[in-house]
């Protein structure tokens, strides 16, 4: 086995002003391997990556493809070293063809149609060398998130790439889908191809890779075989300490409801039924999850409830107060108002405003509170001190509240959300994707935060498409499968129990999440 | 790699000066094109617009205008709106002074006179953009259009108005009689002798200008609603989230946007010309535009970039008088250059200069 590696790194440092993103990289990608490169969020992973794919340059260090030395100057010159990266979120034109899509950016002349004749040849040889089905002619926005990832893996073998970078590919995918990803990874790997698999998901690195890397602090700790390792080896490589899989917590004791919702059902603006008379309680002192793969009415059902999104039809009863959803329209300052919190499921897109400081986003949603203004102005001192606190109590790193949001971690992001809306005492906390995007020490930080605020006596709705979260920190489980909840659990529902539920139990074109 | 990254005096000071070099290379070039000497042509430009107290005055006059339409660009900027109705917004201001005035000139003084006016052109330009506020907060339709729309609206309006009811009995000009006293801001040459203002028209309005630039500091930083606009401008989404009304928000700010365009008409009919007369605005909305985008939407950035604009105006003027080969029209070419580079091209030198400020140096190339 002396074949000259695929890819290899050697003692790559990359720097952002003070931020050493990159200490001395060493990597050996083996030719016809699936690699895995797991680490935390802020690792340094994506760093490495956009070195390889020449997004970024490397301060100094060397990069060999087969075996000589290159630069990478831009993502042009890496397609031509046969480098291939398909992007977490996908660069696709959504309202064009699956074929457009493909040769996009590699039309080989002036005028579409022959080249896209030939294309479309070549994308059929394709498809049947590494069985990639996908429909040439479907638009992009037709397909679901999982064939949409078929077109860009596609789309780097269409410029005949050797090495295939997959950034954090899964985060989007139903578990089904998932597992249908790692099979056109194998096929690949049969073919020749060679994958670099980046993910911070430790149960994907066990059930696909051949070897794996980890990456801490921007250091690569360690590469063992996956075969040779174990999950719980690999977490403690990637936090530099032993850490809780599990979450500990004691049964729930649950009280009155603080929430009940009946009968309530949400059109989008399309017309589509999202939520369809969904009825459920949420005790104080509980906490209630809803499993589901996404886009079966979860985050619509958090949107009503917070006020961001109106309910056709639907009753909430809160606190002891009925209110008809469906007639009167409330806003999230309404619901805030009524001692509900909500931790939204996206917080790029809203929960943070990501070009406001630290400071100005511990309040949003809260800004109009007397306790922050001086007259008419806001009483600057006041959120600044209020922000501290919740830095200090929170551990938000690093602790300036001057700090512009998007130059915070993902963990450290969301536990700015997370102290926002857990420090107003709420007495409901509707909670989306909790952990999404977070590193596996602020998971266990915010885990607990939760089961605390469970054990002070509130009610917590928790939406996530982590099976594992919900099954962690849920005391009751409820399913929901296009737009209804199916089915309800307990606190110990079993795994494949639950996922029968999330594909609709006899609709097995959910668990295969496509439309093919 | 974003602007954050760099520091403050390279965001606010570096790129705007190179931008502005950028621009009068280009204008040098299309001096020399012509048979001018440029650096002659600096030099008449800067002394006809700060080196004597009239020129100054003069440019004063001008930023003074500026102010208000930048500001008012500006503060739409802040909630993701482009008000392009200044123009529109500022000529029909002019009513709201001139209702003030006509009406209170014979029997107040200016002082008196002076707040009725500010809201009245507050008002004035303020209900101007409401209709194309309301069409985007409810309908969707984009303020661009429909601000546009209404500047060609308010343009018609106006020569209907001054023309068939405003216009003074008797005369053929299509302007209100001329105001008294009372509806006559001082000239700062008037206040101030001593700074040689001579026959500029400069005018109070330039405190009242530079106190909008305060309250806008104030309304954008430091209150819940400038919050609010700023939370909606950077993140619609958010906004919602926080309980934000997108209605509300749209619709507040391109009232102030509108009201702080109308106030431009404060200096220029109360200030200068003391009557109300057909095309006062004469291009002050639009190339406020280029003073928000060059001021980075922040009043101090207005203010400088009002006060060079300002000279551009007043300096041009010289330049066409002293150098007749270059015509009012070349003054416009370069006031467009300026434009051009400091607000179209705004982000042409910045991916350099990032590069340049990133301490990281390329991948060196060794063969192996």
């Amino acid at each position: 086995m002396n074949e000259t590696p695929a890819i290899e790194l050697r003692r790559i440092n990359k720097s952002f002003g003070p931020v050493h993103a990159n200490k001395d990289i060493d990597l050996v990608v083996k030719k016809g391997s699936i690699h895995g490169i797991i680490g935390e969020n802020g690792a340094g992973k994506s760093t490495l990556m956009s070195i390889l794919y020449g997004f970024y340059h490397a301060d100094n260090g060397d990069i060999l493809v087969n075996g000589e030395k290159v630069t990478i100057p831009d993502s042009k010159a890496a397609i031509g070293m046969g480098i291939g990266m398909v992007h977490q979120h996908f660069m696709l034109v959504d309202n064009f063809s699956v074929l457009e899509n493909v040769v996009l950016g590699a039309e080989d002349s002036a005028m579409l149609a022959g080249g896209l004749a030939r294309a479309r040849t070549e994308l059929k040889r394709l498809e049947d060398e590494y069985e990639l089905r996908v429909d040439p002619d479907a638009l992009i926005e037709d397909l679901p998130v999982g064939l949409q990832q078929r077109v860009e893996i596609l789309k780097a073998l269409y410029r005949s790439a050797e090495v295939l970078i997959l950034d954090e590919p899964t985060g989007v995918l139903t578990p089904a889908e998932a597992d249908h990803l790692f099979k056109i990874l194998e096929v690949l790997k049969n073919q020749g191809k060679t994958v670099l698999l980046i993910t911070h998901k430790l149960r994907e690195i066990m059930a696909a890779t051949d070897m794996v890397s980890v990456m801490r602090r921007g250091e690569m700790v360690a590469t063992r075989e996956t075969k040779n390792t174990s999950m719980e080896e690999l977490a403690e490589l990637m936090v530099g300490r032993s850490v809780l899989l599990r979450v500990d917590k004691k049964p729930a004791e649950p009280e009155a409801p603080v929430m009940e919702v009946a009968n309530l059902t949400v059109t989008d603006s399309r017309g589509v039924q999202v939520v369809k008379d969904v009825s459920f309680s949420v005790r104080a002192g509980e906490i209630v999850g809803i499993a589901g793969v996404s886009g079966n009415g979860q985050s619509e059902l958090l949107e009503t409830l917070s006020g961001i999104r109106h309910a056709t039809t639907g009753t909430l009863k809160i606190n002891g107060e009925t209110i008809d959803l469906g007639a009167s329209h409330l806003d999230a300052a309404d619901m805030r108002a009524k001692n509900m919190g909500h931790v939204p499921e996206d917080r790029h897109r809203m929960g943070l405003i990501n070009s406001f400081t630290e400071y100005e986003n511990s309040i949003l949603g809260y800004h109009r509170d007397p306790a922050y203004s001086k007259g008419l102005l806001m009483d600057l001192g006041a959120i600044k001190k209020a922000a501290v606190s919740e830095i200090e109590k929170y551990d938000i790193r690093p602790p300036n509240p001057l700090l512009k949001t998007a130059n915070f971690s993902g963990g450290n992001q969301q536990k700015i959300v997370l102290a926002r809306e857990i420090e107003r005492d709420p007495e409901v906390l509707l909670i989306g994707q909790p952990t999404r995007g977070v590193d596996i020490g602020a998971i266990e930080f915010i885990h607990r935060r939760i089961v605390e605020l469970r054990d002070a006596g509130k009610g917590i709705l928790l939406v996530s498409v982590e099976l594992d979260e919900i099954r962690a920190l849920s005391d009751r489980v409820l399913v929901m499968f296009d737009g209804r909840i199916v089915g309800e659990r307990g606190a110990n529902a079993e795994e494949g129990d639950l996922g029968l539920l999330m594909a609709g139990v006899d609709n097995n074109n959910a668990a295969e999440g496509g439309v093919q | 790699m974003t602007a954050g990254q760099l520091p403050r005096w390279v965001d606010f000071g570096l790129i705007p000066f190179l931008n502005l070099a950028a621009a009068f290379l280009v204008s040098g070039l299309v001096v020399i094109l012509i048979g001018e000497n440029p650096l002659k042509a600096v030099q008449i430009l800067v002394w006809g617009s700060l080196g004597y107290g009239e020129g100054i005055g003069f440019t004063l006059f001008y930023a003074t205008n500026f102010i208000f339409t930048g500001l008012a660009v500006a503060v739409a900027f802040h909630a993701g709106l482009f008000n392009i109705g200044g123009e529109g917004q500022a000529y029909i201001g002019g009513l709201g002074v001139a209702f003030a005035c006509l009406a209170l000139d014979q029997y107040v003084p200016w002082y008196i006179t002076l707040p009725f006016a500010i809201i009245g052109s507050a008002a004035t330009g303020a209900a101007w953009a409401l209709i194309p506020a309301w069409l985007q907060a409810k309908r969707g339709s984009h303020v661009v259009i429909t601000t546009i729309m209404f500047n060609f609206i308010a343009s018609s309006l106006m020569v209907y108005l001054l023309n068939n009811l405003l216009k003074k009995p008797g005369s053929m000009q299509p302007e209100t009689r001329t105001f008294e006293d009372g509806g006559r801001l001082p000239f700062l040459n008037d206040l101030f002798p001593s700074f040689g203002f001579g026959y500029a028209p400069v005018n109070l309005s330039l405190f009242v200008a530079l106190a909008a630039c305060l309250l806008v500091w104030l309304l954008i930083w430091r209150t819940k609603l400038g919050y609010e606009i700023r939370s909606f401008g950077a993140n619609a989404t958010a906004a919602i989230y926080a309980g934000i009304s997108p209605v509300r928000t749209i619709v507040i700010t391109m009232l102030i946007s509108g009201g702080l365009a109308g106030m431009m008409a404060i200096n220029e009919i109360m200030g200068s010309q003391h009557r109300l007369l057909i095309d006062f605005v004469t291009g002050y909305g639009f190339v406020g535009i280029a003073v928000a985008l060059m001021g980075r939407a922040h009043p101090v950035g207005i203010i400088l970039a009002a006060i060079l604009f300002g000279m551009l105006y007043q300096g041009g003027a010289e330049l066409s008088f002293e150098m007749p080969n270059i015509t009012r029209d070349m003054i416009i070419v370069i006031q467009g250059l300026v434009i051009l580079f400091a607000g179209a091209l705004e982000h042409m030198f910045r991916p350099t200069i990032v590069r340049l400020f990133t301490p990281s140096r390329p991948l060196v190339a060794k063969e192996a």
